[in-house]
């Protein structure tokens, strides 16, 4: 019962770590697929944004058309990003038909293009988490909406609108937050961007696509890596603490047990060997259970949140986790330990 | 029995520290015991018995005196060498039966066997002891399944699987009904008679302390008289 409880325990900073460490993971992912799913070869944003910046729209739109006639151009499309939820759910407006040029268009599950100024698009993750579909009046960006299609994921946004319509909305009127570009030929890449960073200035950020989805990582991610470590040293002193108090009952409870082990001989090693192998089943007990919860967890994430949090497994996580774990766990089974070993055998034996 | 000297104890003086005050456990002990002996120790409560018997066992070390078990002076002996001395020269049979309750029968004498660091298979001589014990159908069972003297004979069963020189039994009938305590004090009698186990056991029960060759008394910490 103890143990089950330890167990339990111990689990739960590693399912901590492991959720934190799949919703990061999961978003870069799904923010990749997203970037890829444009078809894009170039990317412009304004002066000074973060490469993760999702919201605002500080652009001139007069530079979409100006990118579009530099050579090697085939086709420049701006989009307006606003986030809709939290900072992981973004919305984007867009030239529909410039976008559906670029992207080689949207795959609908149902419905279709807009039609009205006031039309939404949702991917099927969206919709799932929100229960819409085509008809439905969504309330979304402080606004509300039409939705004339449901596509299928994975191209630029869990949601996009008209660009005309979001910028109208935001009191924001041409201007626009990035601009894709794709290239009659893509090995131009490094002499477009010359040219335009001669065009526009040296301080105006243009990457190539590939670079830009190489810097979506989990690295780059502000203060993610020290959140994890905070989590990480929680959970070497939550192992530490619930296995030192739990062997230290278990020594308690046992110890005319460790007294008759005594007295058959068995060695102060001997004795701190058991309590450190029990630390070691708990701790690999409690990474198992820890590892059982993230899926409760990602279950439950995916069935209510899928577009807003796009959760994954990252098995090597697993290991990490565990070692942390089973490493606090024997730290803490030590003081325990070495407190049994030297337990005076003639005492314990006549302990009640 | 023959005529070897397995223990040999003089002047052997046991103080116990407790808070400020000291408890003179044993003030001065004489006595040797021959190779293949059943002696029976008798005295009333607190007069050093059980001291006695954690100095010869090796679960303490004595306050000044010597104690000689076989070949090994106990009074100048480290930690570990006490703890090798307790795995193979001396087995302990206590009055609470002192099994390990969460093990069967077999797997109690199995950690004995595997803290001894003999082989993990009994030997036959072994299977036979275990005969004579009469619990070999009774191996699979849990303490708590067995009968006090069931449970007794597994203890001395696990005392004896490594082949100790000495036997240490500590009032092994002082939680057993008659019928219980005849089995087991017929088994010890049956293993000094048959294998030559040496044998030490304490006793309150004069009746019981018959069994052995001769009687030692104790009172105050001293031995008093041997019959
Ligand atoms: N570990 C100990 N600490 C302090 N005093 C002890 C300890 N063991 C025994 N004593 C004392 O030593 C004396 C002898 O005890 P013991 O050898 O157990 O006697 P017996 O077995 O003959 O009843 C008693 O007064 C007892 O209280
Ligand atoms: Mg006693």
């Amino acid at each position: 019962m103890r143990s089950l409880l330890s167990v339990l325990l111990i689990g739960v900073p590693v399912t901590l770590i492991l959720c934190l460490v799949g919703l990061s993971h999961g978003f870069i992912e799904d923010s990749q697929k997203r970037n890829l799913g444009i078809g894009a070869d170039l990317l412009v944003r304004p002066k000074g944004s973060s490469f993760l910046s999702l919201n605002g729209a500080p652009m001139r739109e007069e530079f979409v058309a100006l990118i579009a006639k530099q050579p090697h151009v085939q086709l420049a499309t701006g989009v307006y990003n606003q986030t809709a939820e939290g900072v992981t759910l973004g919305a984007a407006g867009i030239d529909y038909d410039q976008f559906a040029k670029m992207s080689g268009g949207f795959t609908f599950v149902s419905g279709g293009r807009f039609a009205r100024p006031d039309d939404i698009i949702l991917d099927e993750f969206y919709a799932t988490q929100t229960k819409k579909k085509v008809g439905d009046t969504i309330e979304l960006l402080k606004s509300k909406w039409h939705v004339s299609g449901i596509m299928e994921g994975g191209k630029l946004a869990h949601i996009v609108v008209p660009l005309k319509t979001l910028q109208t909305r935001n009191d924001n009127p041409n201007h626009i937050s990035q601009v894709f570009v794709k290239l009659d030929d893509p090995k131009q890449v490094t002499a477009v961007i010359k040219n335009l960073h001669e065009l526009l200035g040296d301080d105006v950020p243009i990457q190539s696509m590939d670079d830009f989805i190489s810097l979506l990582n989990v690295n780059n991610i502000p203060a993610l890596a020290g959140f994890i470590a905070v989590v990480m040293g929680i959970g070497v002193v939550i192992g530490f603490l619930v296995v030192s108090l739990s062997m230290y009952m278990a020594v308690l409870q046992r110890t005319r047990e460790i007294g008759i082990l005594k007295s058959l001989g068995a060695s102060k090693g001997f004795i701190l060997g058991i309590i450190l192998s029990e630390a070691l089943c708990l701790g690999i007990a409690g990474t198992v259970s820890g590892i059982g919860l993230t899926y409760g967890a990602a279950a439950l994430i995916h069935a209510l949140k899928p577009a807003t949090l796009p959760m994954i497994m990252v098995y090597e996580w697993w290991l990490y986790a565990g070692a942390i774990t089973i490493v606090g766990a024997l730290l803490g089974a030590l003081y325990p330990g070495l407190t049994a070993a030297s337990h005076d055998p003639i005492e314990a034996l006549s302990y009640e | 029995m023959n005529n070897i000297d397995i223990i040999r104890i003089s002047d052997l003086h046991k103080t116990y520290r407790v808070g400020t005050v000291d408890v003179h456990a044993l003030r001065g002990v004489d006595l040797t015991v021959k190779k293949g002996e059943f002696l029976s120790i008798v005295g009333p409560s607190g007069s050093g018995k059980s001291t006695l018997f954690h100095i010869i066992g090796a679960l303490t070390s004595p306050t000044s005196g010597t104690a000689v078990v076989g070949d090994q002076d106990l009074s100048r002996m480290s930690d570990a060498e006490r703890t090798r001395m307790r795995k193979r020269t001396v087995g302990f049979v206590f009055q609470k039966f002192n099994l390990l309750p969460n093990l069967t029968a077999r797997d109690n004498i199995a950690v004995a066997r595997h803290i001894g660091g003999t082989a993990p298979e009994p030997t036959p001589e072994f299977t036979e002891v275990l005969r004579l014990l009469g619990i070999a159908d009774r191996l699979d069972h849990k303490p708590n399944a067995l009968s006090g003297g069931e449970q007794q004979r597994v203890a001395i069963a696990r005392a004896i699987v490594n082949h100790p020189a000495i036997l240490l039994a500590d009032e092994p009938t002082g939680n057993l009904d008659t019928e219980n305590s005849r089995t087991v004090l017929e088994v010890l009698r049956d293993l000094n008679q048959r294998m030559g186990q040496t044998i030490l056991m304490i006793t309150h029960n004069p009746e019981a302390a018959t069994y052995g060759h001769s009687t030692v008394h104790m009172r105050d910490g001293r031995i008093v008289e041997r019959t």
